[in-house]
């Protein structure tokens, strides 16, 4: 029997006496989210690219297919995933990178990973396997439930395949660092990414701006010469964004909780004690809170006062509101897309929200 | 012939029903914005695509927010079928009204609400036109990307109806990836707000389903769009090619080359013979097809990639090559390709524009079938090409006031568009499904598929009021259709080892 008839044989026995199941690959993920709980549905046996066309800048992949295999032969061919997934961990499976729908550093120049997603298979309650999407990148047959399966935490069945735009690695990229305070730093990162600058990444941290300008040489260049600052050698430039993306840096290491808010870029500094750091040009920023302080309900207001939302993203209450809670028209939205497409709501039942 | 003052379905009930939405309307709208009469409700029975036409019970144009969720409550309370309508130049017909339900303009919603530059996005209502966004982002040196060939009519609305594309998709997106949040009502005139001016929202990301729903999940009544910079520079090169496989060959040479072009257009012979006749933009009438391949940037940037555009061109056979030396001449360029549609309906009475999409490797061998059927149907089609992103859209010319042509021309469409799903592409990458390409929504997908699809429908709109009969097919639909799911080129079975 191939992986894919013992997988829908599992989710139609679990359907069947309505087990709820933990979509599982690698596992670099679980702290994601709320804490998973059922039986696992190990997704790992269904692994291996499917087609990849570098010309056509598409490839497929099986959910299974651990994230650096699939990276590794994408830079054989001088291409990559331009929206720098996390891995959390070697282990880190290409539908787990969907289904957490975390993009890294390049995020606000290069996009989300939805935006790169074009097309999924993925099995339903029933064990059946439904297509949406496609190959190409242009492609309005139906409605989209392939991007939204992007960030979806599982919630509406296991992805099998996932058919991503890649791009070309880009040709240079310069670090530049500048000193400034927050407040000075969030509005130069907004005043240059109002200009036609190669900015694809931002960092901000303890006074220090870094700024990555990546693309084609001459852009690159002209770019440093205009904006001065203090060019990071190429080696501790790498370093500094693989820390970040992997949160490996040392403002990741401190044991508190960790609170990622949303917002929008040009929301002010928030009066949160303590360390803090921004990302994605002061539209991704993390905050740990003090252990013991229960910050939730303080921090869910900071941000959605700038139309912006915050996430428990690591630490505290893993059985709680890791999420902010949705409005009730939203929350109603979400409760019938997953009972019309897992009625039993068999799938990483809880991961997201409680009920559901 | 006299026609009947109604439409069957508004006899006894119907008519009473319509009577009785009429006078609640009026009690809260202006008499202007309620239209009941054939001479003011016929000029909205089609869409661009004219070959459909229905006129609708009602035409309602509300001016606010408030209105249109007014107006939804009551057609909500009475059951009334609602089919938003922007610009109304889509070509799939998915403005196409109902004789029984309210045609529901927002072309009355035409402010931009703001404009934030440092954020760097654009506050919009759904009738705003897509070029007025970036006419108004200009002077702040920002434009909206997306660029449909419409855009000097078409409305934002529409866009995110249709999950508008364009010319340089390929490297600045879709409007899917262009938009940043949505407000507006569900069917039952609740509100709702999707997305947000943050990159991302807790929960599922509705925001990418809402866009390209054809109006079937909710009604827009404000959208965020994310502005970029424009680029500092922006040069295109013409390219010409002895034959169209050279041509589609040169396309992946440039991509494989490490280079996303900001704009990638191929055009067979007749396409540009009929364009240059009418816009006179300085093609070659010589070759078998032209591309055109921009480049935008820095200027340092756009040097060097053109540079090496024009190398890797050259290398693949290109017969003559010719570089913009100005952004008028650029403007030309592009002004031949804009004006496709225009030009090949200056030299056919009709024509139909097909809007599939394939793999690009498949070009060749797609480009050979339509040859074939130009022959077996007997109607010439030419063809022009997103060539970057595989949305082909080949153009059949035919006499709509001959129903022999007509009927011939439906089978041709069918077929290439059969072709596109069998080759691993879409029947449509950016024009959208609405009534026209229904029966291919059977072909493309499979009934569990289909299922899922109206299953999402409903979870938004549980009495499948908006913008009813378009997008996705019933099943008793596909089996009158009566052809196969063709599941996108792939085997049943596909895990089974194949020699």
């Amino acid at each position: 029997m191939s992986a894919l008839s013992d997988l829908a044989e599992q989710v139609r026995e679990a359907n069947r006496t309505q087990t709820p199941l933990v979509l599982r690959g690698g596992g670099s993920k679980d702290f994601v989210g709320r804490s998973p709980h059922g039986e696992v549905l190990d997704l790992r046996g269904h692994a291996g690219i499917v087609a990849y066309e570098p010309t056509e800048l598409v490839v497929t992949a099986r959910c299974g297919t651990t994230l650096s295999h699939l990276q590794a032969e994408l830079a054989a061919r001088g291409q990559w995933l331009a929206f720098e997934p996390p891995s959390f961990g070697e282990h880190a499976t290409v539908g787990g990178m969907v289904a957490a729908g975390l993009a890294g550093p390049a995020r606000a120049a290069a996009g989300a990973v939805r935006d790169f997603v074009l097309g999924v298979r993925m099995m339903d309650a029933q064990g059946e396997v439904l297509e949406f999407g496609g190959q190409v990148m242009k492609n309005v047959a139906g409605f989209d439930l392939s991007r939204l399966q992007a960030g979806a935490m599982g919630i509406l069945g296991p992805i099998l395949d996932v058919s991503l735009k890649v791009l070309p690695l880009p040709q240079a990229s310069v670090t530049m660092q500048f000193v400034l305070g927050q407040a000075e730093a969030l509005s130069q990162v907004n005043r240059w990414s109002a200009r036609p600058l190669p900015i694809s990444a931002s960092l901000w941290h303890d006074g220090c701006l870094s700024l990555r300008l990546s693309g084609a040489a001459g852009a690159v260049a002209a770019a440093v010469a205009s904006l001065g600052g203090d060019r990071l050698d190429t080696a501790a430039a790498a370093a500094l964004w693989l820390g970040v993306r992997e949160q490996r840096h040392r403002f990741f290491q401190a044991e508190a909780p960790l609170w990622r808010l949303s917002v929008p870029s040009t929301a002010p500094v928030f009066d949160l004690a303590g360390d803090t750091i921004f990302e994605w040009g002061g539209a991704q920023r993390w905050w740990h809170s003090a252990p013991g302080d229960d910050a939730t309900e303080r921090v869910r207001a900071l941000a959605q006062t700038v139309g912006g939302h915050a996430t428990l993203f690591r630490g505290g209450d893993r059985a709680g509101s890791v999420f902010q809670p949705l409005s009730p028209a939203t929350r109603t939205l979400h409760e019938r897309l997953k009972d019309t497409l897992d009625p039993a709501r068999i799938f990483n039942r809880g991961r997201m929200y409680a009920d559901f | 012939m006299t026609e009947p003052a109604l439409h069957p379905a508004l006899n006894g009930l119907g008519f009473l029903r319509r009577a009785e939405l009429i006078s609640r309307l009026r009690a809260r709208l202006p008499a202007a914005a309620v239209l009941h009469e054939p001479e003011d409700t016929t000029p909205y029975e089609c869409d661009g695509l004219s070959a459909y036409r229905q006129r609708p019970m009602l035409v309602v144009l509300p001016a606010t927010e408030d209105e249109v969720g007014f107006v939804l409550r009551e057609c909500h309370a009475l059951g009334v079928a609602v089919v938003a309508r922007g610009a109304g130049t889509g070509l799939s017909g998915g403005a196409l009204p109902l004789a029984d339900g309210v045609l529901l303009s927002l072309a009355r919603l035409n402010r931009v609400l703001s404009i934030d530059p440092l954020a760097r996005v654009a506050r919009v209502q759904p009738g705003v036109r897509n070029l007025a966004v970036s006419e108004a982002a200009a002077v702040h040196g920002l434009y909206y990307a997306p660029d449909p060939s419409s855009q000097i009519a078409c409305t934002i609305g529409g866009n995110v109806a249709e999950n508008s594309g364009g010319v340089h998709c390929l490297k600045y997106g879709l409007t899917v990836h262009n938009v940043m949040r949505l407000a507006g009502f569900t069917a039952d005139g609740q509100p709702i707000e999707l997305g947000a001016e943050s990159l991302d929202v807790a929960g599922l990301d509705l925001l990418a389903l809402v866009v390209g729903s054809e109006g079937m999940l909710a009604v827009v009544t404000e959208v965020s769009l994310r502005l970029i910079p424009r680029p500092q520079v922006a040069r295109c090169i013409m390219a010409s090619f002895a034959t169209v496989e050279s041509a589609g060959d040169a396309v992946a040479a440039v991509i494989g080359a490490g280079i996303i072009a900001a704009g990638l257009e191929l055009m067979d012979q007749p396409a540009v013979k009929a364009v240059e006749q009418f816009v006179h933009a300085g093609y070659d009438l010589d070759a078998a097809a032209i591309l055109l391949c921009e480049s935008d940037g820095t200027t340092e940037e756009v040097e060097n990639e053109i540079e090496h555009m024009a190398s890797v061109l050259r290398a693949a056979g290109a017969t003559a090559i010719r570089v913009s030396d100005s952004e008028a001449e650029r403007q030309r360029f592009w002004a031949g390709r804009k004006a496709a549609f225009p030009a090949v309906g200056r030299i056919s009475p009709d024509y139909y524009c097909m809007d599939g999409t394939i793999p690009r490797k498949r070009l060749a061998e797609v480009l050979r079938f339509i040859g074939e059927a130009e022959r077996r149907y007997g109607l010439r089609c030419p063809n022009v090409f997103h060539a970057g992103d595989g949305n082909l859209h080949p153009l059949i010319l035919f006499d709509a006031n001959d129903p022999d042509q007509l009927a011939r021309t439906e089978a041709f469409a069918a077929d290439v568009l059969e072709k596109c799903v069998q080759v691993g592409g879409t029947i449509t990458g950016e024009h959208g499904v609405g009534i026209e390409k229904i029966n291919q929504m059977c072909v493309q997908f499979a009934p569990a598929e289909l299922a899922a699809f109206r299953a999402v429908r409903r979870a938004f709109d549980p009495d499948e009021r908006l913008n009813p009969g378009k997008n996705i097919p019933s099943l008793h639909r596909c089996a009158e259709y009566g052809r196969q799911h063709v599941g996108g080129g792939r085997l049943p079975f596909p895990d089974l080892p194949r020699f």
